[in-house]
């Protein structure tokens, strides 16, 4: 299994600095994946614990998975000494999730539609798509550096 | 016999190549990545391969997933074979649809309608 529970001890860089509030959980990871997968782990763990229907822990899940890979190999192109900010607030009726990488930003305006017949047969492209398909509000700043992702509890 | 890998369950059922996924996460890029050569390597060098694969177990998957599946889909095409999806739970169906790859993919509710369907 690729995550597992993150040892007890194990703590994110940046968290000892700032003191997260109720439901808010703030990450800075180097570009790595079992950083991130430990990072979504604690965020769904969250959400699980006020009670998320499957529905919205099934497109919160999809849509972290997809923004944080395009940050680490599209942003950051897996340089580890670059860094991942992660923040979620987690309320009772919704989450805001915002993943932020040091890479050189995206025109979102260049991402083709993948569900246009042509696009079909492409190996990649989706993961944008199926955020903003999963998410209720989807929104690129920074010159696409960060991602700022919303979801009712519905 | 079933040959087990960490990943995937192989088994052979007449001239089909039954794939199941053992995992319920399709995630990882590295994992992504074994399947999709274990799978390759599965298809290279047969003519008209036939491939089904069961997504009983699988509850997660991504867009690298889908990309890897499309890559398969490829090369099954290119070597005149034949590929079926089966046993896909609710919202991973959800995810074939809102992508529109279900017009892509044959996908069977399950693995008898699959073999029956070659």
């Amino acid at each position: 299994m690729a995550a597992g529970h993150p040892p007890a001890s194990s703590r994110m860089a940046g968290s000892s600095r700032r003191r997260p509030g109720p439901g808010r959980l703030h990450f800075e990871i180097p570009t790595d994946c079992r950083e991130s997968r430990k990072a979504q782990f604690r965020v769904l763990n969250e959400l699980v614990r006020r009670g998320y229907s499957n529905d919205s822990l099934f497109a919160i899940r999809l849509a972290m998975e997809e923004a944080l890979v395009n940050a680490m190999k599209h942003g950051n192109h897996f340089d580890p000494a670059k860094k991942i900010i992660i923040d979620a607030r987690i309320g009772p009726r919704s989450a805001r999730i915002a993943v932020e990488d040091q890479g050189a930003g995206f025109d979102r305006r260049h991402v083709g539609d993948p569900t246009r017949a042509i696009n079909l047969c492409k190996l990649h492209g989706r993961g944008i798509f199926l955020i903003k398909a999963y998410m209720d509000q989807a929104r690129w700043t920074q010159g696409g550096r960060r991602v700022t992702m919303t979801k009712a509890n519905a | 016999m079933a040959e087990a890998t960490p990943r995937l369950r192989i088994s052979r059922e007449k001239d089909v190549h039954v794939v199941e996924f053992v995992q319920n996460r399709i995630l990882d890029e590295l994992n992504i990545s074994e399947i999709g050569l274990e799978l390759t390597n599965l298809l290279a060098g047969r003519d008209r391969p036939r491939l089904l694969l069961d997504f009983s177990a699988v509850d997660h998957l991504s867009s690298a997933a889908l990309g890897m599946l499309i890559n398969v889909n490829n090369k099954v095409r290119e070597q005149n074979g034949q590929l079926r999806l089966a046993q896909i739970k609710p919202p991973i169906l959800e995810v074939f649809q809102i992508t529109k790859l279900n017009r892509l993919f044959r996908i069977c509710a399950t693995r008898a309608e699959a073999m029956a369907s070659f």
